[in-house]
């Protein structure tokens, strides 16, 4: 038994070993690199030799004015994109819960952002939001809700809203459709006991919905957090970071070091500041939500 | 608030037009993409905006597709999708056949090395992967756009299919394996015919992905010619601001492979989107 136990194992590691091996090079050796280039002044040209500077990329990151703008425009970015995303999430979710023939129709409408290329989907933001475009037309021309046109994209904060309506836009079908299915498993039996008993419809969805979805919720949170500090193709085709580098993000900060300054250790730097930051946060998000469905529960 | 069985007939009003709203704010986009894309330059971005082009035009198409080279990034986009996608199933397939079926020193640990890739963002390896690239002679090539897009998709797939490959009952495979059938053909003519949803959705994921991947490409390609459909666009209307007729009949040519794809599998899209998410 144990014999063919182990035969049978070198035939599981002979299955795993190609794609490990393209695994291993392709991810695993990276990551490491990443680290280790961060702590040098990386040459790039064939034959010069990195010098090691231990922790200088880091300390200089530190002392950067334009990382911890680029920093707080991801945060910004974070903070107006994830809380829209889960409650117009949710809230579609909750008025599409109901099956009708209309259901796959709507469900449909809402995931056709998701699937589309965010290269696209950021040039047509980028033509809406154009001084002449149709947000500014909606806005001011046609519900006069602005005195004057805006010139979003060429100021740091109109455009980093013009970013974000994006990832609200592109992202709120994604999450609509895991909320749907989480709220498929929320027993009916318990809905209808707590209408019996006279509660409202806030007190039903706080009671009884919210507390069965909450693991769904939790995951994505956790993700669109992430999601959040990885913004990166939208920011480069609607702004390419500017006005004058006041809409760069974390990552576009990075690539700029990296590919245009041919800066590597230091882009490098940035790349494992932005890992390290999104670990942390997804731990302590865990472990808040997981301390709280405990309570609730 | 408990008058609600009263209110129905409110609420449902109510729900109707939130709906329509809602679903109108996600589709006009993509309709006055289209509309643009069939008008003529001179009509772009004018007050009012027109919705209907008047007079309509096919002409950006047939400049995106003629003097744009546009077919050209459509068939490397195609080309570059097709077989990373193929190439990652297959190999994901394997790595969870052999994760899910046999038992081996180490094998906890290469699946915890495996989950690596689910944790760190890609965007962070980019660095290092263009030095890489670079050594293996890789730039500015259709090929090292695949290797990567097969190693990037690697984690994910086989972290979903070893869950399903796990659940297929074992007594299939011991019977085949006393009919003498060897570990290959139990693995190509039994278990994969039966992961068939799961390798589906895996499938539709990986094409996506490749499809719409812009970073990397951003990086790797630097001669236009071999540039993928994300990449062309880009760097088109960063050259030509204002030709947006043209950019978007080059957008809706990328754009229908992934409508089509989507109406076509969104039953197994939706499933494999909600899979890991529900558990909990």
């Amino acid at each position: 038994m144990t014999r063919t136990r182990r035969r049978r194992g070198w035939i599981g590691l002979a299955f795993i070993a190609p794609g490990l091996a393209l695994f291993l090079i392709a991810i695993v050796y990276p990551v490491l690199g990443a680290v280790q280039m961060s702590f040098y002044r990386w040459q790039i040209l064939a034959g010069a030799v990195s010098q090691w500077i231990g922790l200088d990329n880091y300390v200089r990151a530190l002392g950067d004015p334009e990382f911890w703008l680029s920093l707080g425009n991801s945060g910004f970015y974070m903070l107006l994109t994830v809380p829209p995303q889960i409650v117009l999430g949710l809230l579609v979710a909750l008025l599409l819960k109901a099956k009708s023939p209309a259901q796959p129709v709507f469900r449909a409408l809402f995931y056709l952002p998701v699937v589309t290329s965010w290269v696209v989907v950021s040039l047509l933001f980028k033509y809406l939001f154009a001084d002449q475009g149709l947000i500014n037309f909606t806005l001011h021309d046609f519900l006069h809700l602005m005195s004057s046109d805006v010139s979003w994209l060429s100021d740091r904060w109109t455009a980093m809203i013009a970013i974000c309506a994006l990832g609200v836009w592109k992202g709120i079908g994604w999450s609509m459709m895991i909320f749907l299915a989480a709220l498929q498993g929320v027993p009916d039996a318990l809905e209808e006991a707590a209408m019996m008993d006279g509660a409202g419809r806030w007190r039903r969805f706080r009671v009884v919905t919210l507390p069965a979805i909450w693991p769904s919720m939790t995951f994505l949170i956790v993700l669109l957090v992430i999601g959040g500090f990885n913004v990166f193709t939208s920011v480069v085709v609607m702004t390419d970071g500017g006005p004058a580098d006041s809409t760069q993000v974390l990552l576009t900060y990075m690539y700029q070091q990296a590919f245009t300054n041919l800066d590597f250790g230091y882009g490098s730097a940035i790349a494992v500041l932005l890992a390290i930051l999104v670990l942390i946060l997804s731990l302590i998000q865990l472990r808040v939500f997981r301390d709280r469905s405990g309570v609730e529960a | 608030m408990t008058a609600g069985r009263r209110r129905r007939p409110l609420g449902a009003i109510l729900r109707w037009v939130l709906l329509l709203a809602g679903a109108a704010i996600m589709v006009v986009p993509f309709l006055y993409m289209l509309s643009t894309s069939f008008t003529g330059q001179a009509y772009v971005l004018t007050i009012p905006p027109q919705l209907i082009p008047d007079p309509p035009t096919i002409g950006n198409y047939v400049q995106a597709l003629g003097t744009q080279d546009f077919g050209r990034y459509f068939v490397n986009s195609v080309v570059v999708s097709v077989i990373a996608t193929a190439a990652a199933v297959l190999l994901s397939s394997m790595m969870a056949y052999g994760f899910a079926r046999f038992d081996f020193p180490g094998r906890e640990w290469l699946f915890r090395i495996l989950l690596i890739g689910l944790v760190v963002p890609a965007m962070m390896l980019i660095i290092p992967q263009f030095i890489l690239a670079k050594q293996f002679g890789l730039v500015d090539t259709l090929a090292g756009l695949i290797v990567f897009y097969v190693a990037g998709n690697l984690a994910f797939n086989t972290f979903l299919l070893r869950g399903f490959f796990a659940a297929l009952p074992g007594e299939l495979d011991q019977a085949m394996q006393m009919d003498g059938a060897n570990v290959w053909t139990r693995y190509w003519r039994l278990a994969m015919p039966l992961a068939r949803p799961a390798l589906g959705t895996v499938t539709i994921f990986t094409f996506l992905s490749c499809w719409d991947e812009f970073a990397w490409a951003l990086t790797l390609i630097q001669t236009p010619s071999n540039a993928t459909l994300p990449l062309a666009l880009s760097l088109f209307q960063g050259q030509n601001s204002t030709l947006w007729g043209l950019v978007f009949a080059g957008s809706i040519i990328a754009v229908v492979p992934v409508i089509i794809v989507f109406l076509v599998f969104q039953r197994t899209l939706v499933q494999g989107l909600t899979a890991g998410a529900v558990k909990g």
